[in-house]
């Protein structure tokens, strides 16, 4: 057995799995997919005392999509999400972003709430979620509170949550405007390894085919996923062409602060953000162009 | 110390079996070390190489990633269920000996089942959806080419029907 040992405890609900939280707090963690939590157990990166199971509560498992939001309960397995009819056409992004996400293996068991909560600043789901701005319903034994992915994120495999904290539901904020287009890309050694850069784009162009909403994101190369609201703001109100996507992108890349490691210098991975943060935009423009 | 046990009953292979575990078992060990199921392989044990892959409520898994004491009240299906009922091998197990699908057979049983799944949704996969369903299984001999001709083979004689 490679795992410390720890009490395991099966939450049949929510307000069960708050009151556990309560109870031993930072003793212990919340298990759902398991999909990076088992390896770092495996690993003795972590040690829990207590393992709180949340994989049989169904009322966490739900992906309700309505007029202004896409809601997932914190459970939902990212292959019903990306399974999702209407997710891949309401939201293409998040559609988009699983792809890259694992393997089949890994993705019927992983969710993206346990993603998002591992807040590992190379993930996909977590960058998705950083352009999006989406909202994350928090809730413990005390009561609810809803943060955005900007403050929800605060460093590597850290986010805002209290220990006595638990995720409940993310809000996918969905563009109204039907003349738009997304894109996700990124490097890694193989498909399904962790990216050594990821980008993620999301444009809406009026029936003009002027720009009214542009969003831009990189990951891996800080330490939480990356938006950059200030520099697509100057892309509302233009028609947008190769130049404004490669000057954005060489902006977003100098904003960057990427590390070194075995795999890529800092120098490499800036200028890959560069790279695939113009593909991404020109992919997402030539989406949303296509949208008569 | 010694460490609590967790009771469990695990439908393994249309068989329900039942066991008290340490909660850091996981269901690779709990299968291979106590149920004496070795057909199903572990390699890197921390969610990698895909080795350790069942069908957990017929949905292919990595067995590495999921502790015993999770699986209670759920329905596991080994490589050992793919087998027909008298034993022999099934239609999937044998088109992967007919193409020459493996070589030393360590990545073998996590490709069956990976390659089950994909032919119990899509029964006429394209080689880029075999492609993409096995993605996760690491093999170290074949280079892969046989492992899709093998999965290739098995469609066209009909091997997505005969999961348990
Ligand atoms: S042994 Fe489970 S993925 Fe390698
Ligand atoms: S046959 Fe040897 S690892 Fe695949």
């Amino acid at each position: 057995m490679k795992a410390p040992p720890f009490e395991y405890a099966r939450a049949t609900s929510l307000a069960e799995a708050c009151e556990l939280l309560r109870r031993y707090g930072d003793e212990a963690k919340l298990i759902a997919g398991g999909q990076s939590l088992v390896p770092m157990m495996a690993m003795r990166l972590l040690r829990p005392a207590w393992l709180i199971d949340i994989n049989e509560i169904a009322a966490l498992k739900f992906v309700a999509v309505e007029s202004e939001v896409v809601r997932t309960g914190a459970c939902a397995r990212q292959a019903v999400l990306e399974r999702d009819a209407t997710i891949g056409v309401r939201m293409p992004l998040l559609k988009q972003a699983l792809a890259w996400v694992g393997h089949v293996q890994t993705r019927n068991r992983g969710t993206a709430g346990g993603s998002l909560a591992h807040a590992d600043p190379s993930a996909e789901l977590p960058l998705v979620a950083q352009v999006l701005g989406a909202g994350m319903l928090l809730r413990s034994a005390k009561g609810a509170r809803k943060i955005a992915a900007e403050e929800f994120f605060t460093g590597p495999m850290s986010t805002a949550m209290a220990p006595d904290e638990c995720l409940e539901e993310v809000h996918w904020p969905l563009w109204q405007e039907r003349r738009t287009g997304s894109e996700f890309t990124e490097l890694s050694a193989r498909h399904g390894d962790f990216a050594m850069v990821s980008a993620a784009a999301q444009i809406a162009l009026d029936s003009e085919g002027r720009c009214v909403r542009a969003a831009l994101g990189l990951g891996g190369v800080g330490i939480t996923p990356l938006a950059f609201p200030g520099l697509t703001a100057r892309l509302v109100g233009t028609r947008l062409g190769e130049n404004d996507f490669e000057q954005l992108a060489r902006e977003a890349a100098a904003q960057c602060d990427p590390g070194s490691d075995l795999h890529a210098s800092a120098a490499y991975r800036r200028h890959v953000a560069g790279v695939l943060a113009a593909r991404a935009l020109r992919a997402a423009h030539g989406r949303a162009e296509s949208v008569q | 110390m010694t460490e609590t046990l967790n009771a469990i009953t695990v439908e393994v292979n249309g068989v329900p079996r039942t066991a008290r575990v340490p909660a850091r078992l996981s269901l690779v060990d709990w299968l291979r070390d106590e149920l004496r199921l070795t057909g199903t392989h572990v390699g890197c044990e921390h969610g990698v190489c895909g080795a350790c892959s069942i069908l957990l409520d017929g949905e292919p898994i990595r067995s590495c990633l999921l502790y015993a004491v999770q699986a209670d009240g759920h329905r596991v299906t080994t490589v050992e269920g793919l087998a027909q009922p008298d034993g022999s091998l099934s239609v999937l197990q044998d088109s992967f000996c007919e193409a020459h699908g493996l070589q030393c057979g360590y990545c073998t049983s996590g490709l069956l089942i990976a390659a089950q799944a994909l032919l119990d949704a899509n029964p006429h996969p394209s080689d880029a959806q075999i492609r993409e369903a096995i993605g996760g299984n690491l093999c170290r001999c074949t280079g892969y080419q046989q492992v899709v001709e093998a999965i290739r083979l098995a469609a066209e004689r009909g091997a997505g029907k005969i999961t348990p």
